[in-house]
């Protein structure tokens, strides 16, 4: 028989919880969401995988970027109860443990770091760029990562690293 | 790319020193890429509450009263703070660097003085939570008039802003504004062939870090308070945090130092001491971090200046005569700007050799938001005034303006305004070499000067 909710439960309010079931990372995970949580919340608070980073918290900065069924996705924005049946890619989830993703690679080895806080985001922009074109040129890189704000203004290593890296994949594919 | 010019200054390198122009992987870059990188908001802490700040919708209002009645009994609220609740509330970070007197209330008593500025702060078992109650908070508030303008702010009649100073300025050394005289500059205009007379202004500027503000106050079992922050200034942090709580500095624990873009906004000792002030009074851990809007609102940003440079100038190039009257717009209260207009007057009149010179630097107290660091506070928008200023100078007089700047540039043996003699100038080498680099045509005697040369030398 369903509940209504909020309900009280030893004199505090309990609100009603969404069950989602959802592949994170390759590995399928269950977990009961609050109404209103967002897949952000989910992923950093419950599952503790904290590259996806919170910059603005509406959808503005890109730092909160991932991949959902192959999409880049905003976490910041995205209901976590919409994540029911969905698969979704962290950066945590973009290499096995131990390897670098040739981005991660070209973002450290062309200095496209600097505080850290945007680097998540732009790598996952990068994956998702490089998922669907892996010959981008110049102009495509930039309208991918142009809903990812970095402040402190490394957007030209940025721009390097995901063209590096597209080379380095593509190196490895004809090989 | 980085270059090592190394005909410059051969005779004083030496060839052991071979850091400059070596590309040397960052320390902290395999965190970055991977995300394991640990921002203070990555920590995992169990039970912990968060907190939310009410805030004064006026510029400038007396408060008559505050009700923190209906949001004490709101759902999952646990504390209600209020300017009662803080043991010190009135400071200056800059404190024990001697700047005095204490002008800021951590959280507003009795008056708010800026748009913005903390009244209550309410700590709930959520965020929702939180800002809910925050939202029930009743403040009664009587608005006063505000004074937005710095030249507005010192004129007789102006609004009080902020009681602690008495008046709209700092005072430095009991003059109301920091100054710099040197030789005469009503001589040096009178025997000057042209007098310029501009004005400059800049608006503040936010550091909009993607990372806002933020840090989480954790209770440990020996009753030392653990704050994990993304302050730059940890020790400030910690030294303010102790008055404002009124416990042994040793009581107070600091950690972080990754910080998700500073840029000198996250300079201000703000979050923390509040954040450990409800950590000790609930003994849970609590999470206080900006919203983007508080960020873009209410953190510090680069302070607005205006700049009047009057200058004399003779046909030859050489400058005779700089008056310079600056103008910090401080906010509401104090933070780094003091310290800002001091670096301003420092960096007058600009890296030249002028024989008069008359400076007044005033950090004036307004009904904005407090200004404080950024990124070179109190030269950068000085240096965007004095070089359009040579630029504007070199135009009337028909030279080249790399010429016209060479002519006055400050060399080595040159007495400067503030009475130290110049050593180790290179000004002139690093135009010479910009020039180069811009392709830019310099005259044979351009092309011939030195920092360790008068000009035609």
């Amino acid at each position: 028989m369903p509940r209504s909710f909020p309900r009280r439960l030893a004199g505090a309010e309990i609100m009603a919880r969404i069950p989602v079931t959802f592949i994170l990372n390759g590995a399928e995970q269950a977990e009961f969401v609050e109404a209103g949580a967002v897949a952000a919340d989910v992923i950093r608070d419950k599952f503790a995988l904290t590259a996806t980073k919170v910059g603005c918290a509406q959808g503005t900065c890109g730092a909160c970027s991932i991949l959902v069924d192959g999409e880049l996705q905003l976490a910041c924005l995205i209901p976590a109860a919409r994540l029911e049946g969905a698969s979704v890619t962290t950066l945590e989830g973009l290499a096995p443990a131990s390897e670098l993703h040739p981005l991660q690679r070209a973002f450290a080895e062309g200095f496209a770091a600097q505080c850290g806080f945007c680097t998540s985001g732009m790598i996952m922009a990068g994956a998702a760029l490089l998922a669907r074109n892996p010959d981008p040129d110049r102009a495509a890189v930039i309208d991918a990562i142009s809903g990812n704000i970095c402040r402190c203004t490394g957007y030209e290593p940025i721009i390097n690293a995901i063209l590096s890296a597209a080379a380095t994949m593509r190196r490895a594919k004809s090989a | 790319m980085v270059q090592h010019l190394k005909e410059f200054f051969a005779a004083e390198r030496s060839e052991e020193v071979s850091a400059v122009g070596q590309s040397t992987a960052r320390s902290d870059i395999a965190g970055h890429v991977t995300g394991r990188t640990q921002f203070y908001a990555d920590r995992q802490v169990r039970g912990l509450l968060h907190l939310r700040m009410v805030r004064s919708p006026h510029h400038h209002a007396r408060i008559r009263g505050v009700d923190i009645s209906a949001a004490e009994t709101a759902p999952g609220v646990v504390k209600v703070l209020t300017h009662r609740d803080v043991p010190a509330n009135i400071y200056t970070i800059l404190k024990l660097i001697q700047v005095e007197p204490d002008d800021e209330p951590v959280l507003a008593d009795g008056k708010a003085r800026y748009l913005g500025e903390p009244v209550v702060a309410v700590i709930a078992e959520s965020e929702a939570a939180a800002r809910e109650a925050a939202g029930k908070v009743r403040v009664d508030y009587e608005e006063l008039a505000p004074v937005l303008d710095v030249e507005e702010a010192l004129k007789p009649g102006a609004p009080l802003v902020n009681e602690y100073h008495g008046h709209n300025y700092f005072t430095y050394e009991g003059h109301p504004f920091r100054r710099i005289r040197y030789g005469d500059v009503g001589k040096g205009f009178a025997m000057a062939d042209h007098i310029v007379e501009e004005r400059y202004q800049s608006s503040p500027i936010e550091h909009a870090p993607v990372e806002t503000t933020g840090c989480i106050g954790v209770p440990e079992a020996n009753g030392r308070i653990t704050c994990y922050s993304n302050t730059q200034a940890l020790f400030f942090t910690l030294d303010n945090a102790a008055l404002i709580l009124k416990v042994p500095f040793q009581k107070l624990r600091l950690v972080g130092g990754t910080v998700g873009g500073g840029f000198g906004g996250k300079v201000d000792v703000i979050v923390e001491p509040v954040a450990m002030l409800a950590a000790m009074l609930t003994n849970r851990p609590v999470k206080y971090a900006f919203t983007r809007e508080e960020e873009m609102q209410v953190s510090s940003p680069r302070a607005a200046e205006r700049i009047y440079i009057k200058d004399g100038v003779m046909k030859d190039g050489r400058i005779v005569a700089r008056q310079i009257r600056l103008y910090v717009d401080s906010g509401a209260y104090s933070r780094h700007s003091p310290y800002g207009t001091t670096k301003a007057a420092a960096h007058m009149p600009g890296p030249y050799t002028i024989p008069n010179v008359h400076v007044d630097c005033h950090c004036v107290y307004t009904n904005r938001t407090p200004s404080s660091a950024m990124r070179g506070f109190g030269v950068t928008i000085a240096d965007f005034a004095l070089e359009v200023q040579m630029d504007k100078l070199a135009r009337l007089l028909g030279m080249d303006p790399i010429e016209f700047r060479m002519r006055n540039a400050y060399r080595d043996g040159d007495m400067k305004a503030h009475g130290k003699e110049t050593s180790g100038a290179a000004l002139v080498e690093v135009m010479q070499a910009a020039a180069k680099m811009a392709n830019w045509p310099l005259s044979p005697a351009a092309a011939r000067a030195s920092s360790t040369q008068r000009w035609g030398g």
